[in-house]
């Protein structure tokens, strides 16, 4: 039923971002630039290099709640794209998203009892620290591994399993933190950044959920598959 | 607390119009409804909804659907089902009846507020001594020793006190209780 809602790769891109702004952030991180006019999706990303295809599964996913692409639809698409759209992710995450809300939350700590504002940025200082660990694990292991396999070589020492079993929760905390900031701030210090913050970290969750999803309903039926097909060579 | 309802129905038009007449009830959150009953299992364990409105055709027994989470499953029929199939449910709405009918045979059917202590959000005395030993860096273990109760007591205490604040991690709470002013920095390690 969901599939008749999918987008199809003859609409406009336009079209997709009017209907569905939160994609604008995707864009970029998945290699097409804005100024793209009035053309087709599939004109788009033939022009910039993307697979069409790998572009309507992520924008797909990133929209429907619900969708869950089958095996077969994640066979049958060019992943050779999913590796350097995660890292860019990352990179986004990482160099974007989290010093805008650090930026915020910095602003509000100077609100704050001095000791209090430590401890309140510390809180953050210390999530933004797992958050890299947990990147660079996977850009350091999985992604190498990933590449490898699809260039039909199968390094023996990792296998997407170790993944699965490690892979932790990045988005946890940052509901902590959404709960500090929107409830438990003393009143003084109730002023625009708030608000920029809670949308900040509120869109920054969402897209860390789907992030997530990707990794593990997308990279890693499409890794074990490499895996095992690489063995039975 | 609201009603967390799961409608599992294959037609567009029908979860549409349910959603409709169930907008605005204060008693019911309609989760994103499920079109099939392939990923049931994991949305049930995903969601943990209060209530599954599920189309009977979906689905043969339903007793699988019954975990350890209490909820109510209700069927949804707009053709004739046999009074046997039927009798596995808690309750059966008919889409014919009226938009009172159907809100009431839901509200009937829910499993009703777990108990009336969980609408309390302020933290008790022991909680709260639980989250200041806590926030100290404090095993389970060694707030157990400290407060005498059991490990299982500590554990409870600690879920009562996310639910209340929607704060899971230990520095996250280390925050909250250093801005209610429960400790000060230098209890801090």
């Amino acid at each position: 039923m969901i599939k008749s809602r999918l987008f199809s790769s003859d609409s406009r891109l336009s079209d997709l971002i009017t209907a569905h702004p939160s994609l604008l952030s995707l864009l970029s991180r998945l290699g097409i630039s804005l100024g793209f006019g009035d053309r087709s999706i599939a004109d788009v990303c033939e022009e910039s290099g993307v697979d069409t295809a790998f572009f309507l599964l992520i924008c797909n996913v990133y929209t429907f709640n619900n969708y869950v692409p089958s095996t077969a639809a994640i066979l049958g698409t060019d992943m050779t794209g999913l590796v350097p759209y995660l890292e860019k992710s990352h990179k986004y995450y990482v160099e974007k998203r989290l010093p805008h809300i650090e930026c915020h939350l910095d602003a509000i700590a100077q609100k704050l009892n001095a000791r209090i504002g430590r401890v309140f940025i510390s809180f953050f200082k210390e999530y933004k620290e797992d958050v890299e660990t947990h990147f660079m694990h996977e850009e350091r292991d999985v992604f190498p591994h990933i590449r490898g396999l699809m260039a039909g070589k199968r390094d023996a020492t990792y296998s997407i399993g170790e993944f699965i079993d490690t892979h932790s929760d990045i988005e946890g905390k940052l509901d902590d933190l959404l709960n500090i900031v929107f409830k438990y701030l003393p009143p003084q210090v109730d002023d625009d950044n708030v608000l920029d913050v809670v949308d900040d970290i509120l869109r920054l969750s969402e897209d860390l959920k789907k992030h997530t999803f990707i990794e593990e309903k997308i990279m890693v039926p499409l890794v074990k598959h490499l895996e095992n097909a690489i063995l039975k060579k | 607390m609201k009603q967390r309802l799961l409608i599992v129905e294959p037609s567009e038009l029908i979860i549409e119009g349910l959603k409709s007449i169930l907008d605005g009830q204060i008693r019911f959150k309609v989760l994103e409804p499920e079109m099939g009953a392939d990923q049931l299992d994991e949305r049930l364990v995903a969601t943990r909804p209060d209530i599954v409105l599920i189309n009977p055709t979906l689905i043969g027994n339903i007793s699988r659907l019954r975990g350890e989470h209490p909820m109510a499953v209700v069927a949804l029929v707009y053709q004739y089902v046999e009074r046997e199939v039927l009798k596995q449910y808690d309750a059966v709405v008919d889409i014919r009846a009226s938009r009172a009918v159907i809100i009431e045979t839901l509200a009937q059917a829910s499993p009703g507020e777990v108990e009336s202590a969980n609408n309390n959000y302020e933290l008790t005395k022991r909680e709260t001594a639980v989250l200041v030993e806590l926030a100290q860096g404090k095993t389970n273990k060694e707030i157990a020793d400290a407060l005498n109760v059991s490990v299982h007591t500590v554990i409870s205490h600690r879920k009562n006190i996310t639910r209340k604040t929607g704060i899971k991690s230990v520095a996250g709470l280390t925050v909250y209780a250093m801005l209610n002013n429960l400790i000060d920095e230098n209890s801090l390690i």
